[in-house]
């Protein structure tokens, strides 16, 4: 009899559940988290029924009994975190962003943030991400809920690297993380040996003409764009804003002060997420003559079907539709 | 319960208010405990308190966890039990649940995942009153078969008079030790038990006394007692 992991697919594009690690490669915070809790008894883990998606089931290969498959049932996991913190666990718990950030909001605001429980949502394919799934499946508005919550804290790490650093230097914090995650398939940014520190802007480029504020799987594209426009003589700089709360106002005001046209770039709506936090910092400060664009997802609309691939084109969120989008807004300016 | 003069002992048995409006019924007993001056009584809900309606465990020494928002008490009674089985603590977790309270949905999720993970270490209590807000819980939102619903969830279900202190201690005795079931206590009850214009009246599901009125009552329930 042939064992559905002998096929072999004949087809790039074919998969199954036996072959979706190697297309989450960036997704590693079951195997950080298994290497912490050899020294950390406070380390537990729960999933609502897609650990090979979020890939957390690494952690339990490690900890079985430190990993808890709360089934389909997302609020009771939300809730049921809060228990362990409570007796002094410190819980890192993952589904998609759709089902966490919007789904539990409530559960996330009453039973983590209002009680400042240390437990870490691993909130992964959010934006856009999960394509033809379609909106029950997208989140474009959860950085919006979350950050208007006391006590919260959000971080949008763009790739594998920054995801284990953000990881290892928030252990310890107190109270709600909300680590908001891509699709798992995102590129390199960071490299071993490169600074990320959590609660302060990586200025990755320095750029005279305009700065892009991007996070999460904006980050690559952005500085792609960047690339390109370079070719052309146009300076832009290109600053990876991952912690989007506490947000990291000094540095923030300091690159606008230099460089008062912003491009901020998100896979989120563009009425409640990281260009949002941005306007905030440049009203609350009173920081005038700032020319801020914002380039997400549409914030009156609900997504078309199709791939990511396609959708990210549609939406003009890959570094195609940066570069069109800023050589547009620069010669605005020059008229 | 265990629990000794620190509130805070780690090894403790826990009580979740999951119906946290009954929050005033218990403060007393923590004030009593001495978790806290008994002064803070007289300004419950008083503008500064730390004690509201519904209780904060960052506010309150004694109160194990915040609630308020139905339904999502057994859940964190849940993750209190993993936690403490994991840390081999001889703690149990006891979360008082309202009947009206078992419309909401998280319930049941909870419910299954305690059997999943054979919390023994759960004793669930439903103050069965059968009244909610706008009326009979069976008018409203209708719960029966109530103990066959958590039979079937895999917990074993115990039923008693929960307005009879001897009856409900008897109950809480009879639960085995070292049990992988979850235990559910049916404590059935009469609202405004011993105020005979209050007993089972929906408009009395919610209300205040104050003064005279607050005076009298007292002398009434002193004198039947």
């Amino acid at each position: 009899m042939t064992s559905v992991t002998d096929i072999k697919f004949q087809d790039k594009d074919s998969w199954h559940l036996g072959t979706l690690s190697s297309q989450t490669r960036s997704f590693v915070a079951g195997q950080v988290l298994a290497d912490i809790a050899d020294k950390d008894d406070r380390i537990v883990i729960m999933n609502a029924d897609l650990g090979h998606a979020n890939r957390t089931i690494e952690f339990a290969e490690k900890h079985p009994e430190r990993y808890f498959n709360m089934g389909i049932a997302e609020h009771n996991m939300v809730s049921a975190s809060a228990g362990l913190a409570s007796v002094g666990y410190i819980p890192y718990i993952g589904t998609f962003a759709s089902f966490l950030g919007i789904l539990c909001c409530e559960q996330i605001r009453t039973d983590l943030a209002y009680p400042n429980m240390p437990v870490r949502l691993l909130s992964h394919h959010a934006g856009i991400s999960l394509g033809y799934y379609g909106t029950s499946h997208h989140a474009t508005e959860d950085i919006g809920i979350m950050r208007s919550m006391a006590n919260m804290k959000i971080i949008c790490p763009a790739d594998s690297y920054s995801l284990e650093h953000a990881i290892r230097q928030t252990v310890d914090l107190e109270g709600p993380i909300y680590f908001r995650l891509g699709g798992g398939d995102d590129p390199d940014v960071y490299h071993p040996g490169d600074a990320w520190q959590f609660d302060k802007i990586q200025l990755l480029r320095e750029g005279k003409d305009a700065v892009i504020f991007a996070n999460g799987m904006m980050v690559h594209p952005a500085l792609e764009a960047a690339k390109k426009l370079a070719q052309d003589g146009i300076d832009i700089a290109v600053a990876d804003l991952h912690t989007v709360l506490p947000i990291d106002r000094k540095s923030l005001l300091s690159i606008l002060d230099k460089t008062p046209l912003a491009f901020v770039a998100e896979d989120h709506n563009t009425r409640s997420g990281v260009a949002t936090a941005v306007a905030d910092e440049i009203v609350d400060s009173q920081l005038s003559g700032v020319r801020l664009v914002r380039i997400g997802f549409p914030p009156n609309e609900y997504a078309i079907i199709g791939a990511p691939y396609h959708l990210y084109q549609h939406y003009g969120l890959t570094t195609a539709g940066l570069e069109a989008r800023i050589r547009a807004e620069l010669r605005k300016r020059e008229i | 319960m265990r629990i000794s003069k620190d509130p805070n002992w780690p090894d403790r048995d826990r009580l979740i208010l999951s119906k946290g409006h009954v929050a005033v019924g218990v403060y007393p007993i923590l004030a009593d405990l001495g978790y806290f001056p008994k002064e803070w009584l007289d300004n419950y809900a008083r503008i500064g308190s730390p004690l509201g309606d519904h209780p904060d465990m960052r506010k309150v020494p004694g109160i194990d966890f915040s609630s308020g928002s139905l339904g999502h008490g057994l859940s964190v009674g849940i993750g209190m039990a993993l936690g403490l089985r994991l840390k081999n603590s001889p703690g149990r977790v006891f979360v008082l649940m309202g009947d009206g309270e078992l419309n909401e949905g998280q319930i049941w999720e909870a419910a299954q995942s305690a059997k999943q993970y054979r919390l023994g270490n759960v004793i669930g209590i439903i103050d069965r009153n059968e009244m909610q807000f706008d009326g009979l819980t069976e008018e409203v939102m209708g719960i029966e078969p109530l103990a066959d619903k958590w039979k079937s969830f895999g917990w074993q279900v115990h039923n008693c008079d929960g307005n009879s202190i001897p009856e409900l201690i008897r109950t809480f005795d009879s639960i085995p030790a070292g049990t992988d079931r979850p235990q559910l206590v049916i404590a059935k009850t009469i609202k405004g038990k011993g105020l005979p214009y209050m007993e089972n009246s929906r408009v009395w599901h919610l209300g205040h006394l104050t003064g005279a009125d607050a005076a009298a009552a007292i002398a009434e329930l002193n004198s039947s007692n």
